[in-house]
């Protein structure tokens, strides 16, 4: 059965018969970003108001893969385990140019992680998710219905003024989370440059019900024989739903592209039968852009609204998710006067950064795939020519490198005989520990993880010293013999150490909170 | 410190150049640029050394870009 839109209830806010009171956070957005934002600050004991100038999930699956360590953010905010039931997990993509298979890969073939490499899930669903648990959450109030039409922000507070079907109001708080989307009216209203590059194509997206079973697998192809000259994607989803993307180029007319009759006779080639039933289709032009910084004074941008890229590579929902990681216990610090402001400079740089290297990744892939004519069309066709005589060129075909967390620049202690995979700046790498899983052990606090070794108690962490298993040992020893981590409340590997060093840990956790020198 | 060898390096440089243009001398415009943008590609790969690329790349470029 393919999933049906409920409309949520609009409720007659407070604020259109009495003024509020001044709140600490509002978001704006009830798009993945925004709620799960609203979830993370509620696991640190922040309350917010998410409001939406609508009343339904996205239509259309829109974001669908969903990464690794987005499914870990999710899990950490009570939806992980949900999104992984229903969602189709899948590991192996293959790469067609013409009709020939030239390159595949298997994401994640190692064991030990509570999560897989990638799920793919509608994000209509991981909304409904979100948006049941923040409904759930005393901490959460979802106000739908509820337009913002204008930011105006002072010294010590913002104002958002706010249209409903039953007249206007405003709100006063602390901090606005602008994660209004792609086309952010806030972003827009402040006179925000949001620079970067228009591709001069275009994709039809379809989601499409398909009777017979297909492998869950990512199939991208270039130049396939059943899409002339053009390149094509397909990707399962829960419910036999099957997502089609289908190069146009540049002169195609989106509106005559998406009528049923154009777009039935392209899937019939694709899936080489007629069997199968439209569920939703758009037509996507890709950008890559950012904000130049995501703090503003009291508003912060996050998601969509701060950076878009082009979707092959996963990198729009997934890397949004990742804004909220670096942003919640920032911010909650703040509003609990526990750091000053200036600590929401460090997510803005490290989420700044991220944003990068996502528009570098999206931009390649993006160039790849629609080569401008002359000398990029012609080293494209080469790499596709050689893809099929020698090995090396296989890795070069360029269908999207799909999301995984950025390793922040970090200045935290570091010791060269440790893993590389997690130096300070990585996300700390998941494990089995004592009938469960490092993650959800270190949940969202600073937490000391201490391998063979005693650690006496520091002021501002948890230790945490599991049995050294051969798995902990293999991701956080490598030859060393003892260790100690400190990790971040966004699970984010601050600084390690061979031996206990409790006074260096205590100076780095303060850093962390830009707390004194 | 310079990675890319610019001084001499190849043996039978008149041979290999020789090769070079008998390569060429059936193909058409379209199909030289191919071939020069598949031996690129293949010998970036056998040098393997990003720096030493970089460094081909500029002096190529060199009077040139
Ligand atoms: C056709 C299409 C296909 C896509 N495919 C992919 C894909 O395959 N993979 C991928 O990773 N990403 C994809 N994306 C991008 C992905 O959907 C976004 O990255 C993701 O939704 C970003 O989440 P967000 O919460 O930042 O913004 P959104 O999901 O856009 O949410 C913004 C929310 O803000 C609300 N809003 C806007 N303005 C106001 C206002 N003034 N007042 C109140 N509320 C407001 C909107 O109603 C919306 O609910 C696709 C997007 C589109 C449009």
């Amino acid at each position: 059965m393919p999933h049906t839109r409920r409309p949520f209830p609009f409720m007659r806010p407070p604020g259109l018969d009495l003024p509020e009171n001044r709140h600490g956070v509002l978001i704006v957005g009830a798009g993945p970003v925004g709620l799960a934002m609203a979830l993370e600050l509620a696991n640190h004991d922040v309350s917010s108001i998410v409001l939406d100038d609508n009343n339904v999930v996205s239509a259309g699956s829109r974001a669908i893969c969903w990464s690794k360590r987005s499914l870990e953010i999710l899990d950490r905010i009570g939806v992980g385990e949900r999104c992984l039931r229903k969602g189709v997990t899948w590991k192996v993509g293959r790469t067609y140019c013409r009709d020939e298979e030239v390159f595949s890969f298997d994401l994640l073939p190692e064991d030990g992680h509570k999560m897989p490499a990638f799920v793919n899930l509608q994000q209509y669903y991981v909304e409904e998710y979100l948006i049941e648990a923040a409904r759930e959450n005393p901490l959460v109030e979802m106000r739908f219905r509820n337009r913002v039409s204008g930011v105006v922000q002072s010294r010590d507070c913002v104002r958002a003024e706010i249209e409903t079907p039953e007249g206007n109001y405003r709100l006063e708080a602390d901090y606005l989370i602008a994660c209004d989307g792609a086309r952010s009216s806030i972003r827009e209203s402040m006179g925000l440059d949001f620079a970067g590059e228009l591709f001069e194509e275009r994709f039809l997206i379809a989601d499409v019900e398909l009777k017979t079973e297909m492998p869950s697998e990512r199939r991208f192809w270039f130049e396939p024989t059943f899409h002339s000259g053009q390149s094509a994607l397909l990707h399962k989803q829960p419910d036999n739903i099957y997502r089609i993307d289908l190069q146009l180029g540049w002169g195609a007319n989106p509106r005559r592209e998406s009528r049923p009759e154009n777009v039935i006779p392209r899937i019939e080639r694709v899936v080489g039968h007629s069997d199968f039933r439209l569920d939703w289709v758009s037509v996507y032009t890709f950008q890559c852009r950012r904000l130049r910084d995501f703090v503003h004074g009291r508003v912060i941008f996050a998601g969509d609204s701060a950076h878009i890229v082009s979707p092959f590579g996963a990198r729009g929902g997934n890397s949004g998710l990742q804004d909220v990681d670096a942003l919640g216990w920032r911010l909650a610090a703040v509003l609990r006067s526990r750091s000053p402001r200036n600590i929401l400079e460090d997510f803005d740089a490290e989420r700044t950064f991220a944003a990068d290297e996502n528009l570098l990744n999206s931009s390649r892939a993006t160039k790849f795939m629609t080569p401008t004519d002359g000398i990029e069309r012609l080293l494209r066709d080469q790499v596709l020519a050689l893809a099929a005589k020698a090995p090396f060129a296989r890795a070069w075909v360029n269908s999207g490198r799909l999301s995984v967390p950025c390793v922040y620049p970090s200045e935290g202690a570091d010791d060269g005989t440790m893993p590389a995979l997690s130096r300070p700046g990585s996300v700390a790498p998941d494990a089995p520990v004592e009938n469960g899983w490092l993650l959800n052990r270190l949940g969202g606090r600073m937490v000391v993880l201490a391998l063979g070794c005693e650690m006496p108690r520091v002021d501002g962490a948890n230790v945490f010293a599991p049995r050294v298993t051969d798995m902990l040992r293999h991701r956080y020893l490598g030859i060393a013999t003892s260790a100690v981590y400190l990790i971040r409340p966004d699970q984010v590997i601050a600084a390690r150490w061979p031996y206990p060093d409790p006074a260096s840990v205590e100076k780095t956790i303060s850093r962390l909170w830009r707390l004194g020198k | 410190m310079s990675a890319l060898i610019d001084t001499p390096n190849l043996a039978d440089h008149d041979g290999f150049y020789a090769e070079l243009l008998a390569a060429h001398r059936c193909l058409d415009e379209k199909r030289s640029q191919a071939l020069n943008a598949q031996l690129i590609m293949i010998l970036a790969n056998h040098i393997g050394d990003r720096r030493v690329l970089a460094e081909a790349l500029a002096l190529a470029l060199r009077d040139i870009g």
